[in-house]
């Protein structure tokens, strides 16, 4: 149960009183409702990010002094047009798949001299990660509108894909859940909220298109990495670590699974 | 060392599960091995959450792979794993079975507890709504479960009524190896007076749920 559904519920829990709960309950989802409506009139709030992001991809940082401009995301170095739709990949100068923030990871390192760690262990809300959230922002947008190819095919691709899967399925921590507790069965709610039946290509291709995304209830922008992240925090599960193989094994099980859908990214969300 | 343990779970379930189903359950370089290195790599310890929370006990490992886990070969290890399951469940210990339904509510309705944000002295909530339609005042309601509308008329306080749901609250897998839902009193998530709440909740014919 995210932030807002946990806030929702601590505040019925306290005002339990048989009948005024559904009413709370509706008032609650509707103000949210109109708050997201609202949003979209004014075009999507990412539109901030992307700029953000499009800024400190194209400005000279780190002890390098040297722009992202030659980030090789995929489709050789300095092409950001339809790199985000072909994303996890395996790079050969890293031996790795990666995915979009990873990938960025690297570039910030060999491109500009930066440490990777404080943008690894910052929180999502902290400034190392605005620069993430916002470069996947920017970077995700130049893939609208594109079909998403993601098709393994290397050998640590192939592994990669199905190390994912096995990660969707594991089962741990009190409560017993895995990806597929929430995300395992096709027409299912937690509470009010739907959730993608995510081993289908169309479950799939409904988190894997619209993410990152601007969050409505909290004024946020996500990253995949974020979004990966506030799922295994519900499911009880220990952190995991950012742009980690766990998180891209899933990411790569994801997009390959959603391959052949149309990015809509960077999305907007309840 | 916690993570020699992690490594130690998953190699003694591995042969198991790639028993039960015939061949191996995943592809190329995501065998026992690699997917203990990913974890091992992959996450650490945050608030009360932490890495031992990835070493599987028996039921939860069988449960992920759940094509193997689901077959006909697999049945009687199902069997198997109800029963250990079931031999885990604390019964009342002074023989009162319902509590206060208007409490077991408000534990239904709280979503919270042990995720890395919360904190070890805050009570549990019992996320029933989050799975379960349980009063029919409550719109807001997921359907990962089954509706418990009118759970207690049509099953009565009969002793084996009043046992079968004391045992689902308990522990989920003692009638459903590989059920979605937690177990609740095992994993020490609520304990016995919660418990009764919601049993309350679900068999008094004053409750909601039953009007
Ligand atoms: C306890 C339930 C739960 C578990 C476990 C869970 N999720 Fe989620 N997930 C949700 C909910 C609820 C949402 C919708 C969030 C929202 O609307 O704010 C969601 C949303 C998502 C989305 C975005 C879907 C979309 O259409 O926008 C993706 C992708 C996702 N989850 C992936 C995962 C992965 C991968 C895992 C395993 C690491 C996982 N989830 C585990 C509850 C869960
Ligand atoms: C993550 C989802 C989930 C949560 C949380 C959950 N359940 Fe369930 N529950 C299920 C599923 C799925 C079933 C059906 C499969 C089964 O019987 O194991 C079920 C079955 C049941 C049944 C048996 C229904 C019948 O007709 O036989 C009862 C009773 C029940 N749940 C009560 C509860 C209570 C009380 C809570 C809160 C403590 C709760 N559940 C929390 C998913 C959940």
């Amino acid at each position: 149960m995210d932030r807002k559904s946990l806030g929702v519920a601590a505040f019925l829990a306290l005002a339990a009183a048989g009948a005024t709960t559904a009413y709370a309950q509706k008032d609650k989802a509707l103000e949210s409702i109109d708050a997201y409506r609202e949003a979209l009139q004014d075009g999507n709030p990412a539109e901030l990010y992307e700029a953000t992001g499009e800024e400190l991809w194209k400005t000279p940082a780190g002890p390098k002094n040297a722009s992202l401009e030659k980030c090789d995301l995929g489709l050789g170095a300095g092409v950001v047009q339809g790199a985000y739709a072909q994303l996890p990949r395996h790079f050969a100068d890293t031996d790795r798949v990666q995915d979009l923030e990873s990938r960025l990871l690297t570039c910030m390192e060999t491109l500009q001299g930066k440490d990777p760690k404080p943008y690894i262990q910052a929180s999502f809300k902290d400034p190392p990660k605005e620069e993430m959230n916002a470069l996947s922002a920017y970077i995700s947008g130049l893939s609208k509108g594109m079909p998403i190819n993601v098709r393994p095919t290397h050998p640590k691709e192939l592994a990669m894909v199905e190390l994912g899967r096995r990660m969707f399925f594991f089962e741990g921590g009190p409560y017993d859940f895995s990806c597929a507790t929430c995300h395992g069965q096709e027409g299912t709610r937690i509470r009010m909220q739907e959730l993608p039946y995510i081993p289908s290509a169309k479950g799939a291709a409904s988190g894997w298109t619209s993410w990152p995304a601007y969050r409505v209830s909290s004024g946020e922008m996500w990253s995949m990495q974020w979004r990966i992240n506030d799922c295994f925090r519900q499911q009880r599960f220990p952190e995991p670590v950012y742009a980690s193989d766990a998180t891209i094994a899933l990411s790569l099980y994801m997009a390959a699974t959603a391959s052949g859908a149309t990015m809509k990214t960077p999305g907007i969300k309840r | 060392m916690k993570h020699l343990v992690v490594l130690a779970a998953l190699l003694l379930s591995g042969p198991a599960l790639a028993q039960s189903a015939g061949k191996p359950a995943w592809g190329p370089g995501a065998d026992d091995a690699a997917f203990a290195a990913m974890l091992k790599t992959s996450f650490k310890d945050k608030g009360i959450a932490k890495l031992d929370r990835l070493t599987q006990d028996e039921t939860q490992a069988f449960c992920s792979d759940p094509g193997a886990a689901s077959g006909p070969a697999a049945a009687a290890q199902r069997e198997k794993i109800e029963a250990a399951n079931m031999a885990t469940v604390k019964w009342p210990s002074d023989g009162k079975w319902l509590g206060d339904w208007k409490e077991g509510e408000k534990l239904a309705q709280s979503g919270r507890g042990l995720t890395w944000t919360d904190k070890a002295d805050q009570p549990n909530g019992a996320n029933c709504y989050n799975c379960h339609q349980i009063t029919p005042q409550e719109i807001s309601h997921g359907t990962i479960g089954p509706s418990l509308l009118g759970y207690g008329k049509v099953r009565g306080t009969s002793e084996d009524a009043l046992k079968a749901t004391w045992a689902k609250i308990w522990n989920a897998k003692a009638s459903n190896a590989c059920s979605l839902m937690p177990r609740s009193g095992h994993m020490g998530i609520l304990g016995e007076a919660q418990i009764r709440h919601l049993m309350a909740l679900l068999l008094d014919p004053q409750s909601p749920v039953n009007k």
